[in-house]
Order: structure tokens, then C-alpha cells, then sequence
């Protein structure tokens, strides 16, 4: 069995509740942080475990934590970006639903060495139940005296606030994010300044994911070096991935990192398989915004070595034969779908959750949108192809936040990746439409629906 | 999209407007305007599931804000609905993978089963249907949300049919 960090207590009967956590070993690293560490101290072992920001950059979270401005006396927050709305990921919302504990004990052991008070959870406006499920947990932790005034008689204190979002994928970005907290609608701020300089209410902020935040507790009980010592290289510990489309198991997964991608799809301890034994075309890895990988690509690096489940592995090659880790929304597509309708399906959704403060972004996604349902639909011409190629080239790194690249990207891979497919929709209109998965939809009936 | 005028008012129970004040003070002093999401949610879910001109002037005037600080909130995030909805607003996801799972056809049977295309409600006034981005169950597709929660692995006739007619029963129920 691979090794469990996150999910290790999992299978416990009633481990969403407060004694059974506890019993476990829950809130130890609270204790632990606040008894026999200074705040410095936790964020050094979080700079050895080497942990990186498991919200899709894979930024390293102790030099994160490091920069915060602790010198100029501000107050200063701590953030749980639990927005999760990147098309294939759904880990974050496994584990604040099955052990929301583990996120509250995160949050509170965060908190004590950023030298905060209070923190914000933001969590994405539909998951209603999961708030509730979140509230009722701080509650218990607050009722076992590990959050309010004078935790443990140390003088410490934290309140943690549970905050709904209303349905916008760009307040994942985490400026935006920091906004759409002040109650205003979600647009991305210029950087610099960042948030650990000035964040939210002009504060200095530390923006970190679910996952990343619930890995902490770990590494203060067990130290940064063990924590190191799991995983491959630069990629240490375990990740949440999050698998779906075309397998036998869809699912969260835990895996430790450096698992061959091969075992990952293949195996029976985790995906099993492509879908009713059919031949896999595709895979996005990381959640929709990283690039598409055909069937070929996917399972060796450059190099020619097995591909591994990593940060360097899985971008290996760059974008020529690469992808990205990313969030960990690995999407499966087998031999019957088809790229163009994906691609477009994926532009209209970056289309749609463009905040529009950018011409490139706000007009490009809408552009390649429209490209990509005339190709896709049957109407579409062979220089269209070198069209959506030029537009995605003038959005990729001309914008204030990253939606621009990320709805960049998948257009830019399946192009380079399977041009001959786009092709063949100019080629054959009729059969084009055949090719689609689900239903047939003309243009008419597209454009009618979609101005609603 | 614009908002609604209905000329009616919205006023808000005393018990309502406590719940209200207390979101507001989970916030920092003077950072009461960071309530504005929440508060949007409570106040759609007692104005019959949608934000009227009236119900967004009237959370302008309990937080202090000025009502333009709160259109421009309500039109920029999806979940608020700026025009009626049927009893039960059925969001279903319309992104990649689910599209991959039989969400397109999902999508395609709800209309007509109901005979509604989308945004519009049944004459009964019982069910309205969206189409919404991904909602974080793409393993468990296809899917929608209804109300509260979440329905997964909608894939058969007989379930979609069996999950209407639950909520129409809870419909009439409630009547
Ligand atoms: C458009 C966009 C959407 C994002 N959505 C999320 C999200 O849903 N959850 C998340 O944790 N990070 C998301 N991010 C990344 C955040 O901006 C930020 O990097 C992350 O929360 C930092 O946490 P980490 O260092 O722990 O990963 C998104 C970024 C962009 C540009
Ligand atoms: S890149 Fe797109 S989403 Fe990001 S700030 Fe610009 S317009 Fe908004
Ligand atoms: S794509 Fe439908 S829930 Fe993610």
C-alpha cells in the first residue's frame, strides 16, 4: 500500500467527528506548535518537508509563508483557497466533506506560525453543505478549546471564519479571491504588490489551497525531513488527485508522488482502466487549464523514461511533449471522443469566467470560442486552424492573472497535438457532427441557448 | 443581464435580519461589506430563490451600502439568479467532463422531459433549468444541484425520472 498522509485515517468509522479525529492523534500538532515551537520554527520544518502549494502552481508554501511581512506589525490573515471550480478537480471538497478536521487543524497550526488571528476558509458558493459540515467542525474544535481566546492557556488566540463565494471560477485566483472576501466582484489585482505585502483589507495575506493547508499538521508532528523523504525530488509527499472521464474508477486518490502515470491509470488500486476497455486517446492531467496529452506522449518522458505522477515528470519536454501536475484534475479521454468538442467545450467555459478587465482574455476566449464551434459544428475553414493559433498566441502572458494562459493552453496543445483532428472537421462537415460525443446541436441552437 | 423591478417590497424578518447582523460581525471592525456574498445567499433563499431590485436595495440599506455596490456584486457571480426561478432550480453541468459522462444527454432528456429549454421554468412553476460550469463532481458525472445538494451519476432515465417526481411530491407537499 502507498504511503498515507492525507487520507491516512480515512476508513476510521465517524472520522468526521471531533472525538474520533482526536482519538487519532487530531489537534496534536496545535499542542505541539504551540508548546514546544516558535513560530519560526514551524515555518522552517514546512520549508524542509519541501511542500508545495497544491492549488495548481506548486509554489514551495514555507518561502510563501517566509515573505509574509511580519515586521511591520500589521495583522495578518491566513486564507484557505477552497474555491475549487477548475474543471476535473474535486479532491478539496473529499476532504472537507469525509475529515473536515484535518482542515480546521491545518488552519489552526497555519495560523500560529504566520502569527495570525484570524482566518477565512472561502469556500465555492455550492458546495452549501460542505460549509455546514466545515461550521459544525469549528464549532467542536472550538467547544475543545483549540480555537477562541487563550488557546491552551498560551495566551493565543484565533477565530476562524467560514466565508461562501457565489459561483465564479476566477475567485480561485487568489487576488481575486482577496476581493471577492472585501465584498466586491472577483477581479484579479495587478502584482506586485502580493498578498504577503498587502492582501486582504490592505494586510499582509497568505493565500494557501485546502490540500496544502491539511498537510501541515503532518509535517509539524512527524518533522519537515520525514516529510521530505516521501516522494521524488523536488515533488515531496503525497498529492490528492482527482480522476474522472473515460475509467472504471473515478475517484480521489491519495498517491505518493512518483508514482509511474502508467500504475496510476492502469492499476486496480486506482483508476482501473479506461472505460469498457477502450483505447485511451487522451489525458489532461491537471486540470483543464494544463496541456492536453495524446495517448503516446503521456506514458514516457522525452527521454524515453516511464512518466511519472511529479511536478518535473509530468512537465517534462516542456510544452512540446509535456504537460503540468497542476491541481491534479486528471481527465481521462477514450478512443471515441473527440478533441475538437472538448476544446471548445473548455474555451467556452474560459470564456465565460473571464472577468473581462483584459482585452486579450475577455476577446479571445470569446473569439476562439466562436472559431471552435464553427469547426467543431461543421462549419468551419482550414485557416481557421492557424487562426485559433494566432489568438491563443496573443493571450498566452498579456494579461493581468493566469485564466489568460490557462485558456490558452488547452487550445495551443490540441492544436499541436491533433491538428489532423481539427482538419478533418473542415474536411468532412458531415461526418464532423457524427463524431461528436452526446448530441448534435446546430449553430443556431448554440447561440440562441448560450445568450440566455 | 438586468435586474428585476417587481414593486413589491421585500422586508425581511426580524430573525432574518439577526442572522444578517451576525454575519456581519464575524468581519473585522469596518469590514463589514465583506458580509455582502453571504448575506446575497440569505436573502435570495427568503425572496423565493431569486435577487429582485427591491431585495438588493433592501440588503444595500441593512449593510449600509450604496445600491450600486450591490448590483454590481449580484450580476458579476453566477449563483444569483436576477429574475424568478421555479420552486426548484435545477443546475445542471455542462463542463468537459461531465460532457465526456452523458452530461450532454442529461441535459438534453431534462429538456424534454420538461419541455423547457434552458433558463426557461414549467408552467407549473415547479422546476427551472440552468445550464452551470463545473460544480467539483466531475468523477460522479453527470450531474446537478438542486437546492442544497448535489445528485451524481444521473446517467438512466429511471433515476432523473425518480429524482423529478421526488421533488415535485416535496413540491405539492410544501403548497
Ligand atoms: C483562474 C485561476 C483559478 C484558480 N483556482 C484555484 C482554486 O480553485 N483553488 C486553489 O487552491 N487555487 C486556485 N488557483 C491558484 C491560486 O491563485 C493560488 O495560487 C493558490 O491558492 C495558492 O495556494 P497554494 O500555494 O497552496 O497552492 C487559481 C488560479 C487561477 C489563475
Ligand atoms: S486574464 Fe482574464 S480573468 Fe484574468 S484579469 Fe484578465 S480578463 Fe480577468
Ligand atoms: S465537469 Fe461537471 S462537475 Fe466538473
Amino acid at each position: 500500500m502507498a504511503k498515507k498522509i492525507l487520507l491516512e485515517h480515512i476508513d476510521k468509522p465517524g472520522i468526521k467527528s471531533y472525538e474520533v479525529y482526536r482519538q487519532q492523534g487530531g489537534y496534536n500538532s496545535v499542542e505541539k506548535a504551540l508548546r514546544e515551537m516558535k513560530p519560526a520554527d514551524i515555518v522552517e520544518e514546512v520549508k524542509k518537508s519541501g511542500l508545495r502549494g497544491r492549488g495548481g502552481a506548486g509554489f514551495p508554501t514555507g518561502m510563501k509563508w517566509s515573505f509574509i511581512d511580519k515586521k511591520s506589525g500589521n495583522l495578518r490573515y491566513l486564507v484557505c483557497n477552497a474555491d475549487e471550480s477548475e474543471p476535473g478537480t474535486f479532491k478539496d471538497r473529499f476532504l472537507m466533506e469525509f475529515i473536515p478536521h484535518l482542515l480546521i487543524e491545518g488552519m489552526i497550526t497555519s495560523s500560529i506560525a504566520l502569527e495570525s488571528n484570524l482566518g477565512f476558509i472561502y469556500i465555492r458558493g455550492e458546495f452549501r453543505w460542505i460549509k455546514t459540515i466545515l461550521e459544525n467542525a469549528i464549532a467542536e474544535a472550538r467547544a475543545a478549546g483549540w480555537l477562541g481566546h487563550n488557546i491552551l492557556g498560551t495566551g493565543y488566540s484565533l477565530e476562524l471564519v467560514v466565508h461562501p463565494g457565489a459561483g465564479a471560477y476566477i475567485c480561485g485566483e487568489e487576488t481575486a479571491l482577496l476581493e471577492s472576501l472585501e465584498g466586491k466582484r472577483g477581479l484579479p489585482r495587478i502584482k506586485p504588490p502580493f498578498p504577503a505585502v498587502k492582501g486582504l483589507y490592505g494586510n499582509p495575506t497568505v493565500v494557501n489551497n485546502v490540500e496544502t493547508i491539511a498537510a501541515v499538521p503532518w509535517i509539524i508532528n512527524n518533522g519537515g525531513d520525514a516529510y521530505a523523504k516521501i516522494g521524488i525530488g523536488r515533488s515531496t509527499g503525497t498529492k490528492l488527485i482527482s480522476a474522472c472521464g473515460n475509467i472504471n474508477k473515478p475517484g480521489v486518490y491519495e498517491i505518493e508522488l512518483g508514482l509511474q502515470v502508467d500504475e496510476f491509470l492502469n492499476s486496480d488500486e486506482y483508476c482501473g482502466g479506461v472505460l469498457d476497455g477502450k483505447m485511451l486517446k487522451a489525458v489532461v492531467a491537471g486540470g483543464s487549464s494544463v496541456p492536453i496529452l495524446p495517448a503516446e506522449l503521456f506514458f514516457k518522458t522525452k527521454k524515453g523514461e516511464p512518466r511519472l505522477m511529479s511536478y518535473e515528470s509530468l512537465s517534462d519536454g516542456g510544452f512540446e511533449s509535456g504537460t503540468m501536475l497542476g491541481s491534479g484534475g486528471f481527465i481521462v479521454y477514450d478512443e471515441d471522443q473527440c478533441i475538437v468538442r472538448n476544446t471548445w467545450n473548455f474555451t467556452r467555459f474560459y470564456h465565460h469566467e473571464s472577468c473581462g478587465q483584459c482585452s486579450p482574455c475577455r476577446e479571445g476566449t470569446g473569439w476562439m470560442e466562436k472559431v471552435l464551434h464553427n469547426l467543431e459544428s461543421g462549419h468551419g475553414k482550414l485557416s481557421d486552424v492557424d487562426l485559433l493559433w494566432d489568438i491563443q498566441k496573443k493571450i498566452d502572458g498579456n494579461t493581468i492573472c493566469p485564466l489568460g494562459d490557462a485558456a490558452a493552453w488547452p487550445v495551443a496543445s490540441a492544436i499541436r497535438h491533433f491538428r489532423e483532428e481539427f482538419e478533418w472537421h473542415v474536411e468532412h462537415p458531415h461526418d464532423a457532427q457524427k463524431r461528436n460525443y452526446g448530441l448534435l446541436k446546430s449553430t443556431k441552437e448554440y447561440f440562441v441557448a448560450s445568450a440566455i | 443581464m438586468l435586474a428585476v423591478k417587481t414593486n413589491k417590497p421585500f422586508n425581511p424578518s426580524e430573525e432574518i435580519q439577526n442572522q444578517i447582523r451576525g454575519v456581519m460581525d464575524q468581519y473585522p471592525e469596518g469590514k463589514s461589506k465583506s458580509a455582502l456574498l453571504p448575506v446575497l445567499h440569505i436573502v435570495q433563499n427568503e425572496n423565493a430563490g431569486w435577487l429582485s431590485v427591491e431585495a438588493m436595495d433592501k440588503v444595500a440599506e441593512l449593510m449600509n451600502l450604496r445600491p450600486i455596490e450591490v448590483y454590481e456584486v449580484a450580476t458579476f457571480y453566477s449563483m444569483y439568479n436576477l429574475k424568478p426561478v421555479g420552486k426548484f432550480l435545477l443546475e445542471v453541468c455542462h463542463t468537459g467532463p461531465c460532457a465526456i459522462m452523458k452530461g450532454e444527454w442529461l441535459i438534453d432528456y431534462l429538456k424534454r422531459k420538461l419541455k423547457i429549454s434552458i433558463g426557461e421554468t414549467t408552467s407549473d412553476g415547479l422546476f427551472t433549468l440552468k445550464t452551470v460550469e463545473c460544480l467539483g463532481a466531475c468523477g460522479y458525472a453527470p450531474m446537478m444541484q438542486i437546492g442544497e445538494y448535489y445528485y451524481e451519476h444521473l446517467n438512466s432515465e429511471e433515476k432523473v425520472d425518480k429524482l423529478l417526481e421526488d421533488f415535485r411530491m416535496k413540491g405539492f407537499n410544501r403548497n
